[in-house]
């Protein structure tokens, strides 16, 4: 299950929607400490400016994990859009997967009014999709260490 | 030529967890292979058919290697050397 904030899914859509028709491609950074929150906003160029590939510019990545280290954060999300075709990752999505930990999410772009929006886990070249959850912040969706939602 | 070497987190099974060894070299393909020798299983996952993988980037300080000479890419006392995952994929 991937609980992300509204706010950074309309960034994304936002993002997605602005690059179409080339795929558009980002980061969403979190903390390291286990509680898989999806935080920091970081849209990436894509380097290969293509309908149907995406890459981080080698340089900008290396920018990016340095930063994600300093901050002693994690990538909870990596998205990319699909331009032409559903939310689903491609063989070459899953054959570049390498991150363990995060939610990979698709967007579909192709048709111009609603956006298809999905979430999975890639390992070990196994694609495991899971449910999304939007919220409008994450204290009312996080029932905290009492248990209880607070009022 | 002692170095350290960062490693991504999909590769820290074969560092026991660490984000960060020690390795030894002049260039980077002695630095893979010493990795290798203190940390099995490493360089299948960075070479492929005598040249870096197309999964992975490796820097040396700032620099990305494949504008360094790959694998021949010199190597200095006291260098960083970073290994990132590729972050690619297409709807192809």
């Amino acid at each position: 299950m991937l609980t992300i904030r509204r706010d950074l899914v309309d960034a994304l859509v936002a993002h997605a929607r602005r690059d179409h028709p080339d795929e558009a491609c980002g980061v969403i950074a979190g903390p390291d400490d286990g509680s898989d929150r999806p935080e920091r906003f970081i849209p990436m160029l894509n380097a290969a400016r293509s309908p149907t590939f995406y890459e981080f510019d080698s340089a900008d990545l290396l920018r990016l994990y340095r930063e994600m280290a300093a901050n002693d954060e994690v990538p909870v999300v990596v998205y990319h859009s699909h331009t032409a075709t559903e939310a689903y990752p491609s063989r070459t999505d899953v054959s570049y997967a390498s991150e363990p930990f995060a939610h990979y999410v698709l967007v579909s772009t192709r048709d111009p009014r609603e956006h298809e929006l999905r979430s999975y886990r890639i390992v070990d070249g196994e694609i495991t999709e899971e449910p999304i959850e939007v919220v409008e912040s994450y204290r009312s969706a996080d029932p905290g260490p009492g248990g209880a939602p607070e009022q | 030529m002692a170095v350290t070497v960062s490693i991504p987190t999909i590769l820290r099974t074969h560092t026991g967890g660490e984000k960060s060894v020690p390795a030894a070299g002049t260039t980077l393909s002695e630095v893979i292979d010493d990795l290798e020798a203190n940390h099995g299983g490493l360089k299948q996952r960075l070479v492929k058919d005598g040249a870096l993988h197309r999964f992975v980037n490796v820097y040396v300080n700032d620099e990305d290697v494949r504008f360094a000479g790959g694998l021949e890419a010199k190597v200095a006392d006291g260098d960083n050397v970073t290994i990132l995952p590729a972050v690619a994929g297409g709807s192809r």
